[in-house]
């Protein structure tokens, strides 16, 4: 479901005596002058000259605090260096500000252009009545209005105050890409220097007088509780002030340092009621998948008849574990709670949610709940879930003074959201020359939304039709979901199901390659050979696009020259979040251990805004992937989650990194996603090449377990 | 409780805590130097990494007391006035993605570029190995490294 689809945005300009104000608002009853005059929409002019952009998504690292001011300064034409950055806290001024899905700048995209336009047209008007001169005679260039004919200018602050008198033009002229100045230019990001120098405050960093710091010993099994504890060890821990419990399932140590509260919660004596999870194991996870595989489920898509397909059948079964998102920050949100209501200072991915749940826990009214949104020491979807929110308001709460709620890396490792475990079931049919005629892929996974209580319709998970489309043609294809139960708490991680799907589909059509004899870029190459159209769900896939990033890979590795002695290659291609990718990873095995030497990555996101935040989420999000396929693997154990740090959860370091190439296919179609499409292609291309080298067909991750 | 004398980006704090305290909760909550990161707890993923006489340490699992005396430097203090070359040589490749680990990633480098002016990438990948990024900036972090052994040129 698009954000836009749910909101009519109407632009808004008002008065403010001093400067201009521009944004979007909700108009659904009637909204107060104060809320018109809001400061904290989008865009900001002072008479001074001032600019200021406003932020609307959370910065995780992938970017957005340089790439969205990008798209609306591009249709204020402003002067990029004038430029100041607001981040936004949860409002109600800009729809869902959920940051997710790799939807940033495709959901912003046109508000921010709309909001930069209505803007410069204004300008140009005051400018137009400022000078008694004809409108069509001013133009806007460089953060000034400019008159040709008489050589005069006036700066953007200088015409604010007249601006804002104006009304707001509804339907304004957007520019072609082919004039951009700043959209598509590889400007350096604004977030660079604080970050490098140790001044960068991300959520963890935050201070405020009075404020404490609390961890909170939760209960070790999955759906376990608090049935008692004994503080008398923890509170003889200096700096220690209170413990107690804060809600069903943990019971908060709070101190004077972190440390302090870290000690306490070490010598808590708590008992607990392990619940119904308590004799939970693995391999009870993997049965129950198996036997949700027996059910029928739901058709993702469907063309032909599979069931009548007829020639030579070839099918496997593809497994994938939990996986855990691990962002180097760990969890951690700082709470106010008074009298008057509560604030936070929250890394979060959903401001909104945050507030809601927040104001939901600790009974106030969600207007009570201020969310302000630090940085994100990554998020990789983790900072999706709100449970650190929820846990600082309550400690604050109960100890009615501001405190910082902080998970510890173990917290983190086993009381995350896990990526769904999930089973694959595929099968084909091959003609007499080895080319595919049917395809079959059902996916048995639990659903995410689902176990969060909101099932998408027909019990497909919402996610699944942004991240499972298959996008070949074939005169029969079945794209199936099964959902299955789990108690495991299950989460958003980067590329969601696209990962499994991908991972699953791309290998079996390498397997269908060996199986035809024929080569693995040919095969994918006759099943994109036609121009078509392929609607799954909202989105209409193109199999050119599919085609050029895939062949823009191949060409660039080098697929058809032979590789040196030892050296191996497997490729994959994957569409996802509306944008094409394709893969080409090279590898040696060294002792049945594969080394990723380099991969090549071939991209169709449409119109690029940022050319170098892609260079550099693209190989991020390789390197991410490469961590994921060869070791990520969350275990459970008598109901608990056996991984604790990054000794036994151990994400890649330097020696393991590749050399990442990322070409783009030039494109003025609307940008699509860009921070999770790289990761799907990873694990398959890696698996196929490991069967170039090996003969092996790895069908379950991770590929070292 | 027990009180130690840090001497700290060259100016000494007085500091009363437990003397198992890892130094990192000192720089960080006591001293308020928040630049130095918690990622780990246990020396795995280097997001802590400052200096203790020019080594490079993991301050989340290094006790006060055994700095006590000796010359800390954190992130704030590794360049006075202006910016570190490997800071500069940071900006120049683009190299922070969420940021997080990367004050950490310099202060390892800044420990091997002082003892070895002009690492090999074997040394870097040995040097650096330690330093954990969930964003996959090792690369870049690597080309930094050697811009700024370069004395800054490309």
């Amino acid at each position: 479901m698009s954000p836009l689809s749910r909101r009519e945005f109407v632009a808004a300009g008002v008065a403010a005596g001093a400067g201009l104000v521009v944004g979007f608002y909700l108009p659904h009853g009637n909204k107060s002058q104060e809320e018109v005059f809001s400061p904290n929409a989008y865009l900001r002019i002072t008479p001074e000259n001032k600019i200021t952009i406003v932020v609307a998504r959370s910065e995780m690292g992938q970017g957005v605090r340089t790439a969205l001011p990008m798209i609306l300064a591009e249709e204020l034409e402003a002067d990029w260096k004038q430029i100041e950055i607001e981040q936004a806290g949860a409002s109600t001024l800009y729809g869902d500000q959920t940051t997710g899905g790799s939807a940033s700048i495709r959901t912003t995209w046109d508000p921010m252009r709309k909001a930069g336009a209505a803007a410069r047209e204004m300008l140009i008007s005051a400018a137009a009545l400022t000078w008694g001169v004809p409108r069509s005679g001013c133009a806007a260039q460089g953060g000034n209005v400019v008159h040709a004919a008489s050589k005069r200018q006036l700066s953007y602050g200088e015409l604010a105050t007249k601006a804002s008198t104006l009304p707001i033009p509804t339907d304004v002229p957007l520019k072609q890409s082919k004039d951009y100045k700043i959209v598509g230019q590889r400007l350096a990001r604004v977030d660079t220097p604080a970050k490098v120098k140790g001044e960068a405050t991300f959520g963890i960093d935050f201070r405020m007088p009075g404020m404490r710091f609390a961890v909170l010993s939760r209960c070790p099994t999955i759906g376990g509780k608090v049935t008692s504890f004994d503080d008398k060890e923890s509170k003889k821990i200096t700096g220690v002030s209170y413990v107690g419990r804060v809600s069903d399932t943990a019971i908060a140590i709070v101190a004077d340092s972190v440390w302090g509260a870290m000690e306490g919660r070490r010598v808590l004596n708590v008992s607990w009621d392990e619940g119904p999870n308590k004799d939970l194991n693995t391999a009870a996870v993997t049965e129950s998948l198996k036997q949700a595989a027996g059910k029928k489920g739901a058709s993702l898509y469907s063309v032909g008849d599979v069931s009548k397909a007829t020639g030579r059948r070839v099918s496997a079964e593809y497994q994938l574990p939990f996986m855990a998102h691990a962002p180097m920050e760990p969890g951690n949100c700082t709470a106010n709670y008074s009298a008057t209501g509560c604030e936070l200072w929250a890394p979060t991915q959903v401001p909104q949610d945050c507030r809601d749940s927040v104001a939901t826990a600790v009974g106030l009214d969600p207007d009570l709940v201020k969310v302000n949104v630090t940085l994100m020491g990554g998020g990789f979807g983790r900072r999706l879930e709100h449970d650190y929110a929820v846990e600082a308001a309550l400690v604050s709460k109960a100890i009615n003074a501001p405190v910082k709620v902080i998970w510890t890396r173990e917290d983190d490792m086993r009381f995350s959201t896990y990526r769904p475990a999930s089973l694959h079931q595929l099968s084909a049919t091959l003609d007499g020359s080895g080319w595919p005629l049917s395809f079959t892929h059902r996916i048995i996974a639990p659903s995410i939304s689902g176990q969060k209580g909101q099932p998408g319709p027909n019990g497909i998970d919402p996610d699944l039709p942004d991240e499972a489309a298959f996008v070949y043609t074939l005169p029969n294809i079945s794209l199936e979901y099964v959902p299955a139960e789990t108690p495991v708490p299950l989460g958003w991680m980067r590329s969601v199901y696209a990962l499994q799907a991908g991972f699953a589909s791309e290998s079996f059509i390498d397997e269908l390659a060996v199986a035809a004899g024929k080569d693995p870029l040919d095969l994918r190459l006759h099943m994109l050979a036609k121009d078509q159209d392929i609607q799954y769900f909202n989105t209409t896939w193109k199999t050119a696009r599919m085609r050029g990033v895939l062949q823009l890979a191949a060409d660039k590795a080098g697929w058809k020259n032979p590789l040196p002695s030892g050296r191996f290659r497997g490729l994959a291609c994957f569409g996802c979040f509306s944008s094409y990718m394709a893969e080409v990873v090279e590898i040696s095995m060294e002792n049945d251990v594969p080394r990723v030497h380099r991969v090549v990555a071939a991209v169709d996101c449409g119109q690029v805004v940022n050319p170098g935040i892609l260079q550099q989420q693209i190989p991020g999000g390789i390197v991410y992937a490469l961590s994921n396929a060869l070791r990520a693997k969350i275990t459970i154990e008598k109901g608990r989650v056996v991984q604790g740090n990054f000794d036994d959860y151990a994400p890649l370091r330097m020696e393991e990194v590749p050399a990442v190439e990322v070409y783009m296919v030039p494109s003025v179609e609307a940008p699509t996603g860009i921070g999770e499409p790289s990761v799907p292609p990873l694990a398959p291309a890696l698996c196929n090449a490991i069967f170039a080298a090996t003969k092996k067909r790895i069908r379950a991750l991770p590929i070292l377990s | 409780m027990a009180d130690f004398t840090l001497r700290v980006n060259g100016s000494e704090k007085k500091v009363n805590v437990s003397a198992e305290t890892p130094l990192l909760w000192v720089l960080r909550d006591t001293l308020e130097l928040t630049g130095t990161k918690f990622g780990c707890g246990a020396g795995l993923c280097g997001a802590c990494t400052v200096h203790v006489d020019g080594a490079a340490i993991r301050s989340c699992s290094t006790p006060v007391s055994q700095a006590a005396g000796k010359a800390i430097t954190t992130i704030e203090g590794l360049q006075t006035g202006g910016l570190h070359v490997l800071q500069q040589a940071w900006i120049a490749e683009e190299v922070p993605q969420c940021g997080y680990c990367q004050t950490g990633q310099i202060m390892t480098a800044a420990a091997l570029l002082a003892k070895t002016a002009n690492p090999t990438d074997e040394q870097i990948t040995q040097a650096m190995n330690g330093n954990l990024c969930r964003c996959g900036t090792y690369e870049r972090i690597r080309k930094a490294i050697r811009r700024a052994a370069a004395g800054g040129a490309r």
